[in-house]
């Protein structure tokens, strides 16, 4: 019987195992050490808790004024920039901030800015009439690239500068009257241009720092900052700290000393840092899981509100059968848009039969068409596709995200038993999906649209032939004309009737798109501990009213 | 002498990978500035490209890319305008980095034992209990056990937090949520190969020389067994490193795997090629070591 | 004395061995049928729904998996056994439809991996020095292109003109197939790096064997030594392996899908309803039936596989002597 010993038995050539033994033993307990040095050294800094933790949508692309088109991004800029005037948190109506005062002249075009003498820099130093007439400058430059350069085109010249024609930044119709007073000049009277003056774009920005730093301007610190707040770090998919400017000449009515913006994407992830506290309040109209809103519609903290935007959809006008009005009639009155909003979106959204949304200053808009199976069938056969027999198949377009599929399927369903036609459902990545409504490389296609300002223009002027949102192919001198006297005109009622009149064409007679619901925000924040945040169509909500009940 | 050589094949390497994913993500239809809301006028888009050198030809803008590249410089990064590629990498890197070692070390801390022990307990219940365990694991993916942790380990029972990255305590769900697949993996590749081993016949001749079982099994089969999972944990490791994006999403950790993904479909052209460059980097190293730690665990292979 | 006795005991060949084994595992040989049956099923459902049977099943059977209902998020019941989803869609109905396009997607994924993963990776092996390197350097660049960008452009840019194309072979043919041909694609093409590692890996470590030496010094060729020698040995690492990579194409495949670059509705997979059901999980409300029955139906075949593997393993298994 032969004992059970160890390695000694063992011949040599087998020594290399006690080796490699200790070799494996060395590794394993390298890594320990380094996991456990790693599992301390990577977990973030241990900063304070901010005194309002926001979830604010999607990570900011920028936070300068000139170049951001998003949401997300705004509301930051708007914390950290500030323009002529701004919206008030409540009424979202324009009223006085770096302008304490203006006056208009009696056709309309002319604007003097009174600039307060006491907006200073956060770093110090004046903000001066210089400061704007730059800012605006660098908007309309074409160098500058700015999206929405467009927002200045009212002002006299800023189209052509911006299309190349004029050369010279200074011939702007923006004028340096003193260090603190201002004068515009306008290429046609515009009831809302005090509530442009508002807009992101238009804020202030320090030439300074630009000059020097160029591109990477905002990552310069300490930064210079025009509004409320200070920009106190910026850590990409992690947080954006923002704290209360001292300096700033409205100071005293800041409600809060510090607060987070947290770029989420995923309704869930918001829902599970907001439930646990992590977070105060979620705004953002995509971050909601649809499936909970009947449960949390219910809720004191789930605060809905209409604000100025349409989900609808386009038709490519160009594209046999759809060059037919009766067709896009008919399609129309076939869906029943009830069900949409109730089966899918469950906000309360209320359905749309026009455009522009509800609630816009000043206009009452025309109603479109409703919800009519009979009518659609009798149109689809007078265009020749008698019980939808000879329809080519044809495809809907949309971008990946439950809501718009499901609303297409259930599109998919009315076509075809109510009309009996063959709908597929084209699905594909945000970025194709625009690449192919800009080339109108599509039949049906789904769409939205946010109103910048309270005005019916923001919403109908992207039907004109010529504007890029357009989209349809759809051309039409009279919608053109009608929208041109429109914004030439100074009387309020003239104006809205004219407006009306374009709208009926839009949503009536004609129907290149075809309006489904409006939207509904939906914010989220426990009301006995929060307040200062305050419902507007605009969904304007400045950081600066917020405040922590005691 | 091995490990220069293979060293040195890092840098034709990258450049072709580079040069790869600079062309493959301009193919994509789609450019990184197209906005639901197109600009005033076409002057805007055109100085938009310009400005980044988009509208020049392809090899002029490659060439361009390797300056900067030589300079360290991986460019502005196209969607956050404000940020370059390496503010963005440097800053979500580190913690990307230790996500992915925790990870490893956890899916490693299960599943090799688990392998090991289904092995020898092979045929009985014990084994096909484990099994089911390991292949479990294997079959439910991230994105469903990150929000079923959450749920329950989180929000019900307030044991952890539910996400963000700031204390130590914030990446114990993480760490499972992302190494439980691959520990189940592991578990699999480690079974069979101890299996595998155990038959082999220097397993034998020991058994015959009458060595005890334990030391058998510790001593002699486990670092040979231990090779399937290996050559799996190269890629592995670097899978994890760079980040998982759908971890990161759910407990939203300011990582980089995030953007491996986002960045493609922003059309980010900057950010991804450095993004597979940094990939790219670390496969090739870690794979190397893999290779190299081969022939300290089997003696029997040479590297030439 | 008969051929087939040897000191009384049958002698049988090496095949009919393996199949002795096979059949002796129990959990194998139960998988196996697992698996046949699902397959039938799977097959034989479109013909549940039609009007001739249909009257004489159950109603849960006969749904059409892309048929809109009033009975939103319905749980289980009688009329529907797996509940409803957002549309009223029959859960039971869809991931019976889901099946068949994850069962595909599993064996391509499975097939290429196996064809292509292991022979790249044996000959790299077995050739060793530089053209080993040279192989597995192919394989890293193909790794570290991340398939994200790869499947995007496949599928984005190829695409729309491959449906062009079959438009006019097959009239009014199936458009859904092209993405699904294009899925196939991407997803074979990722799937067999990682087997051609491991195997490389094993034989490596095999070539220097004892074994090896001795059929070489008896004549046998390189290919033979490969496949009928070296490959055997290393079988059990490539089944066990083949088996993870099918849920792991399946689960690439809903990872597509959670970001929207998966299958195109109204078809579905498993991959896309767990990645539905996975975005139901939060703290207020769940729709449980929505994850828990295709997650459920997808571990079980997944179990089935794998078993089936471990079986195989055993059967092929060059060193039992039984």
């Amino acid at each position: 019987m032969i004992p059970a010993r160890d390695d000694h038995d063992v011949p040599a050539g087998m020594n290399y195992f006690r080796r490699t033994r200790d070799s494996l033993a060395a590794c394993f307990s390298f890594l320990t050490v380094l996991l456990a040095v790693l599992s301390l050294v990577g977990c973030g800094k241990n900063e304070p808790r901010a005194d309002i933790t926001i979830i604010n949508g999607a990570e900011p692309e920028s936070l300068d004024p000139a170049i951001i088109t998003g949401q997300p991004d705004g509301r930051v800029v708007g914390a950290l920039f500030e323009g002529l005037t701004r919206l008030n948190a409540k009424t979202a109506t324009p009223e006085p901030a770096l302008a304490e005062r203006w006056e208009i002249s009696p056709d309309g075009k002319m604007y003097t800015f009174h600039l307060r003498t006491n907006a200073v820099w956060s770093t110090g130093g004046s903000i001066t009439a210089e400061d704007v007439v730059y800012s605006w400058r660098r908007v309309v430059d074409p160098l500058t690239a700015s999206d929405y350069a467009g927002q200045l085109f009212l002002v006299k010249n800023a189209e052509e500068i911006n299309a190349g024609k004029i050369k010279d930044l200074a011939a702007l119709g923006a004028q340096v009257l003193d260090p603190y007073t201002l004068r515009v000049e306008l290429v046609a009277p515009a009831s809302f241009f005090l509530d442009l003056c508002a807009f992101r774009t238009l804020a202030v920005v320090p030439r300074a720092t630009i000059e020097k730093y160029g591109d990477q301007w905002i990552m310069a610190r300490p930064l210079p900052t025009s509004g409320p707040y200070t920009l106190d770090a910026w850590r990409i998919r992690d947080k954006i700290r923002v704290r209360k400017n001292p300096r700033h000449w409205d100071a005293a009515n800041v409600q809060n000393e510090v607060v987070d913006f947290l770029p989420v994407e995923s309704p869930n992830t918001a829902l599970n840092l907001y439930e646990s506290g992590a977070a105060d309040i979620i705004w953002d109209k995509g971050l909601v899981p649809t499936e909970l809103l009947d449960i949390l519609r219910k809720r004191t903290d789930c605060h809905n509100f209409d604000y100025l935007g349409t989900y609808f959809y386009r038709y490519n006008t160009t594209h046999k059968p759809f060059d037919d009005p009766r067709v896009r009639k008919a399609l129309l009155l076939a869906v029943d848009k009830r069900r949409l909003v109730e089966r899918i979106t469950r906000a309360g959204e209320k359905t749309a039969s026009h455009l522009t949304p509800p609630g816009m200053a000043n206009y009452t808009a025309p109603e479109g068409l409703g919800y009519d199976p009979a009518l659609a069938k009798k149109l689809l056969s007078e265009a020749g596709f008698p019980g939808g027999k000879g329809f080519p198949p044809f495809q809907y377009l949309y971008n990946s995200s439950k809501v718009h599929e499901q609303i297409a399927v259930e599109l998919q369903q009315m076509w075809k038993e109510t009309l009996g036609l063959k709908m597929e459902l084209r699905q594909t990545e945000w970025k194709v999906y625009l690449a192919e409504q800009s080339k109108t490389n599509y039949h049906l296609c789904r769409s939205s649209w946010i109103g910048d300002y309270n005005d019916p223009n923001t919403f109908l002027d992207m039907f004109m032939s010529n504007n890029g949102n357009n989209r349809t192919g759809w051309v039409n001198a009279r919608y053109d004309q009608l929208m041109r006297d429109a914004n030439q005109q100074t009387d309020v009622k003239r104006r809205a009737a004219l407006l009306r009149e374009a709208e009926t064409l839009l949503i009536r007679d004609e129907l290149p798109i075809a309006p489904l619901y409006f939207y509904v925000g939906v914010t989220f924040y426990d009301p006995k501990k929060i307040e200062g945040i305050y419902s507007n169509v605009l969904d304007e909500h400045p950081i600066y009213t917020i405040r922590k009940k005691r | 002498m091995y490990f220069f050589k293979r060293a040195l094949y890092l840098i034709p390497l990258l450049l072709v990978i580079s040069f790869l994913a600079f062309v493959l993500v301009r193919v994509a239809p789609g450019g990184p500035f197209d906005k639901e809301r197109k600009p005033a006028s076409p002057e805007i888009e055109r100085n938009l490209k310009a400005k980044y050198h988009l509208d020049e030809p392809l090899w002029k803008q490659y060439a361009r890319y390797l300056a900067g590249l030589a300079r360290g410089d991986f460019g502005p990064s196209l969607k956050y305008r404000n940020h370059t590629v390496n503010d963005i990498l440097l800053q979500g890197l580190p913690v990307s980095l230790s996500l992915g070692f925790i990870a490893f070390g956890f899916a490693q801390a299960i599943g090799i034992p688990l392998g090991f022990y289904t092995a020898v307990r092979r045929g009985q219940w014990a084994d096909y209990g484990g099994s089911f365990l390991a292949l479990l694991a294997v079959c439910v993916p991230g994105f469903v056990v990150g929000p079923l942790l959450i749920m329950w380990l989180a929000v019900k029972f307030h044991w952890f937090p539910v996400g963000l990255w700031e204390t130590p305590w914030h990446a114990v769900l993480p760490m499972v949520a992302l190494g439980l697949y691959f520990g189940g993996k592991i578990a699999r590749l480690m079974r069979e190969g101890m299996l595998n081993t155990l038959s082999a016949e220097y397993i034998t001749t020991a058994r015959a020389k009458g060595l005890r079982e334990s030391v058998i099994l510790w001593k002699h089969a486990f670092r040979l067994a231990v090779l399937p999972v290996l050559s799996y944990s190269g890629p592995l490791l670097a899978d994890l490193l760079t980040g998982s994006f759908v971890v990161e999403n759910i407990f939203q950790i300011p990582g980089v795997g995030v953007f491996l993904v986002n960045s493609s479909l922003n059309r980010d052209y900057t950010m991804v090629v450095g993004l597979v460059l940094l990939y790219a980097a670390l496969l090739v190293v870690l794979n190397l070591l893999v290779d190299l730690s081969y022939s300290l665990l089997d003696p029997r292979v040479k590297h030439e | 004395m008969s051929d087939r006795t040897l000191n009384g005991r049958e002698r049988l060949t090496p095949s009919q061995r393996a199949r002795r084994r096979f059949m002796s595992h129990r959990v194998a040989m139960a998988s196996g049928a697992f698996v046949v049956a699902l397959i039938l099923l799977v097959l034989a459902w479109p013909i549940f729904s039609h009007p001739t049977f249909a009257p004489h099943l159950p109603q849960a059977l006969t749904w059409a998996p892309d048929k809109l209902n009033d009975a939103q998020f319905h749980p289980p019941s009688a009329a529907h056994w797996f509940g409803t989803d957002a549309l009223g869609r029959d859960q039971l109905a869809r991931v019976a439809v889901g099946a068949r396009v994850s069962l595909l997607v599993g064996a391509v994924g499975a097939g290429v991996s196996l064809i292509i993963g292991v022979l790249w990776g044996a000959i790299s092996g077995y050739v060793g020095g530089r053209t080993d390197s040279m192989m597995m350097r192919f394989v890293d660049i193909l790794y570290s292109l991340p398939s994200i960008i790869f499947v995007i452009v496949l599928i984005t840019t190829l695409e729309v003109l491959v449906k062009q194309w079959m438009a006019k072979i097959f009239v009014g043919g199936a458009p859904e197939a092209v993405r699904l041909l294009f899925l196939f694609f991407g997803i074979g093409a990722v799937s067999w790096l990682t087997m051609a590692r491991i195997v490389r890996g094993e034989v490596l470590s095999l070539r220097t064997r004892q074994f090896v030496d001795a059929s070489r010094a008896l004549g046998a060729g390189h290919a033979q030594l490969l496949f009928r020698h070296i490959l055997p040995n290393i079988s059990g690492v490539i089944i066990v392996y083949l088996a993870l990579t099918v849920p792991s194409v399946i689960l690439y495949e809903s990872f597509l899908s959670y970001l929207g670059l998966g299958i195109q509705p109204p078809m579905a997979s498993w991959g896309s309803l767990i990645a539905d059901g996975a975005q139901q999980i939060n703290p207020i409300r769940i729709y449980w039936w929505l994850l828990v029955f295709p997650a459920g139906v997808l571990t079980a075949t997944l179990l089935a596989l794998s078993f089936l593997g471990d079986g195989l393993r055993d059967a092929l298994d060059p060193r039992a002597n039984r």
